[in-house]
């Protein structure tokens, strides 16, 4: 059963939300939640959500608020920070070995308040964990298919025919109940992703079997005082050509709820990945401020100053960003439509 | 086991007692039954529950959309069998606060959502309802501002069923002084213009109805239209019977008079009004119909004959004038209730139902009439009466051109 609020609360949440869109009286009383992030808190560290949602006063939104964190069974905050460098051990060669267990399992996830979408996930979140390696070490994904479809894990990168995840060749299509060891060097260096090759492709992709795969050049890069993962995805809930609702990191509007905290003068590193389907383009926008972009991830030197970036499906990027002033600052895709509809939030820069 | 007249009468209270009265047998079936649905439905449907699993079909019409400043009113309904909760509302991919009379719709069960958006007025807008299982319901709109439910907004709905029917209708029963100055085969022809129009007003009605509720499962869908035309019809003809069984008793002719005629004629042009007025109420209130002087004007012309078809069985009698006017009343007056109905009642199922009513009503009455175009020599379809029909037809047709309703 859904939770709405009483009538009365939402009818005085419609009525004091129209007058102030139109007043352009930006300063809407956005409730300020502390708890978001702990005091003077390590903000790399991968703190969860835990501030409850609020009303999204002159902003699209949901009447309750984005889903809770606690109720939807993902949290985008945390993903944020999530990067899972996997099992590590030395190989007698020397080289570094990682190695990961992920599982397709089958799970309804309330996306928006009262809505229930029946997801496919790798480790029951969406989008999948990020996995997190060094150029050149040996990477060991173990691949259990719970769920009720076959399934693969297709990454991007360079490895052998066998290991591409691709029905038909190598392990080809992993059934229920059957596991597969997906095993390659990690290379090239650079922002890629990894996702379900199963036809249909579309559905596959797109009910939730993505994520970030993330190799770091040997060399490294400048370091970073704040890294993180956005991966931008919708969801089609109806079966059409379309998507109803787009996120980042699995729910629509939680970064209206719950501002990205960011330290101001802090370089910023987001690793930046689009898997939306059914939609031909995405993009992401900052408001205020300006960071170089790594196309793919693959050269260290940026190719673009900018505060407005497309991508298109499987295209990713690195965005380098430090925000000069404190304050609360938009982020969202510039296809409005796409932020209406979820996809926008907030940094929050504090000193 | 039979009993014979002869039979005496304790004996025959005997076997009485051995049987169950007549009533209790037909009772007992019903009962019975009545017993076994219950029993069926508190086990569950014994042997039948948990094999083949379905998903449940979510169907959902949008009956309504008001526009009220800084909101959008939306009327839906659940017309699936299974249960349906409204999660979210977006319009025009902008999702929306909201609030609604029900959670979780019931099959059948009506739903008010009262969406906040600050709309403009004549800009285009997709309102689509997103279900909990993720389902989609859409209807694209045009913000219209929807006129105020006060007492000036029903006085305007009274006026407007005064205008396009008491008055039009009262005008065409002028022309009574010049059917009854009109020769025998005059008459005919006027007649057989009436059946025309008549013909016509119930193609129309039933096709009006039809389209109302397309695509609407609800409730029987346009089953209801058909539904309405035969009940009208045959209720029509029994009264008719009746009064006819009356006048025989009288003595009287067992056909019906000129005066007969002319109500039964008011009556049904008088259901068909109140479905008109019905369409015309709900178009109003949802604003999509411009009140103006062509509105009217095309109404009048349209609906002035239908007093001419009122007075044309009266062509041989005298009539007097009160009784003309309550045979007006009659027919033009359900046209003021339709309006009142249909301006404060959006239920597209009911109008339809109405406008099937007023069909059928009006079908009646022009079978009805149609002996009364036999000629001398019996025949009822002669040059005269063919020409009639049809000029009654392509009259109503023409001048229905004329509303842009």
């Amino acid at each position: 059963m859904v939770e709405l609020p009483s009538r009365r609360n939402v009818l005085l949440g419609a009525a004091a939300a129209i007058p102030a869109a139109v007043l352009g009286t930006a300063a809407a009383p956005w409730p300020h939640d502390d708890a978001a992030h702990p005091s003077g808190g390590d903000h790399v560290s991968s703190g969860a959500t835990k501030a409850t949602a609020t009303n999204h006063v002159g902003h699209a939104g949901f009447p309750t608020g984005s889903v809770p964190p606690e109720r939807a069974g993902i949290d985008p905050t945390a993903i944020l920070r999530d990067f899972d460098t996997g099992t590590v051990s030395t190989l007698p060669s020397g080289q570094v070995l990682r190695e990961w267990k992920i599982t397709a399992i089958d799970r309804d996830i309330e996306i928006a308040p009262g809505v229930t979408f029946p997801a496919w996930t790798y480790n029951g979140r969406i989008p999948g964990p990020t996995l997190w390696c060094r150029e050149g070490d040996a990477l060991r994904i173990e691949f259990t298919n719970a769920g009720a479809h076959p399934h693969t894990i297709h990454f991007h990168g360079i490895h052998t025919a066998e290991m591409d995840g691709t029905p038909g060749i190598g392990g080809g299509s992993i059934l229920p109940g059957a596991s597969f060891t997906y095993e390659f060097d990690a290379v090239p260096f650079g922002t890629h992703l990894y996702h379900c090759h199963q036809s249909p492709l579309a559905p596959h992709i797109a009910k939730g079997l993505y994520g970030g795969f993330i190799i770091e050049p040997k060399s490294g890069r400048g370091p970073a005082d704040d890294e993180m993962v956005m991966v931008m995805n919708g969801y089609n809930t109806d079966g059409g050509d379309d998507n109803e609702f787009y996120s980042v990191n699995g729910l629509p509007f939680h970064f209206m709820d719950h501002p990205v905290q960011v330290k101001r003068n802090a370089l910023v590193r987001i690793h930046l990945i689009n898997v939306l389907e059914y939609d031909p383009i995405n993009s992401f926008h900052v408001h205020a401020n300006f960071f170089h972009y790594y196309p793919t991830g693959t050269m260290l030197t940026p190719s673009e100053y900018t505060d407005t970036v497309s991508q298109m499906q499987g295209q990713r990027g690195i965005l380098d960003i430090r925000f000069p002033y404190p304050g609360k600052y938009m982020f969202h895709a510039h296809k409005v439509e796409f932020a209406e509809l979820g996809w926008m939030g907030f940094f929050e820069v504090t000193e | 086991m039979t009993t014979t007249p002869e039979t005496t009468s304790p004996q025959h209270d005997e076997s009485r007692a051995g049987r169950a009265p007549r009533w209790l047998l037909g009772v007992g079936p019903l009962a019975l039954i009545a017993l076994l649905i219950g029993l069926f439905t508190l086990l569950n449907a014994p042997g039948l529950t948990g094999s083949g699993a379905r998903v449940p079909e979510e169907a959902v019409a949008i009956e309504n959309v008001r526009f009220e400043p800084g909101r959008i009113i939306v009327a839906v309904r659940n017309e699936g069998v299974d249960p349906v909760t409204v999660a979210q509302v977006n319009v025009s991919d902008f999702f929306a606060q909201f609030t609604q009379t029900t959670e979780q719709m019931a099959p059948l069960q009506p739903n008010t959502i009262t969406v906040g958006y600050d709309w403009v007025q004549g800009d285009p807008y997709e309102i689509a309802l997103i279900t909990s299982a993720g389902g989609k319901v859409t209807v694209d709109v045009v913000a219209a501002p929807s006129p105020e439910q006060g007492a000036q907004f029903f006085g305007l709905m009274v006026l407007l069923g005064i205008y396009v029917g008491v008055i039009p209708i009262g005008l065409g029963m002028l022309w009574l002084p010049f059917v009854r100055r009109a020769s025998r085969v005059w008459v005919r022809g006027l007649l057989a213009f009436t059946v025309g129009l008549l013909v016509y007003l119930t193609v129309d009605a039933t096709l009006e109805g039809l389209e109302l509720v397309a695509g609407s499962a609800a409730f029987g869908g346009s089953l209801v239209v058909l539904l309405g035309a035969v009940i009208a019809f045959l209720v029509l003809e029994g009264v008719e019977g009746l009064a006819l069984r009356r006048r025989r008793d009288r003595g009287d002719a067992a056909e019906p008079s000129p005066q007969m005629f002319a109500l039964m004629i008011a009556i049904g042009i008088g259901l068909h009004n109140l479905g008109e007025g019905l369409a015309i109420g709900s178009a109003y209130a949802v604003g999509s119909l411009a009140l103006g002087a062509s509105l009217v004007i095309g109404f009048a012309i349209h609906n002035t004959t239908e007093g001419l078809a009122i007075v044309t069985p009266l062509a041989r009698t005298r009539p007097r004038l009160g009784r003309l006017a309550v045979l007006g009343l009659i027919a033009g007056a359900p046209a003021i209730v339709g309006a009142l109905v249909g301006a404060s009642v959006n239920q597209p199922t009911l109008a339809a139902l109405l406008l099937g009513v007023g069909a059928g009503a009006v079908g009646q009455v022009a079978v009805k009439l149609l002996p009364m175009l036999r000629s001398d020599t019996g025949r009822v379809l002669t040059p005269i009466t063919v020409v009639g029909i049809i000029g009654g037809v392509v009259f109503m047709f023409v001048t229905g051109l004329l509303i842009v309703a």
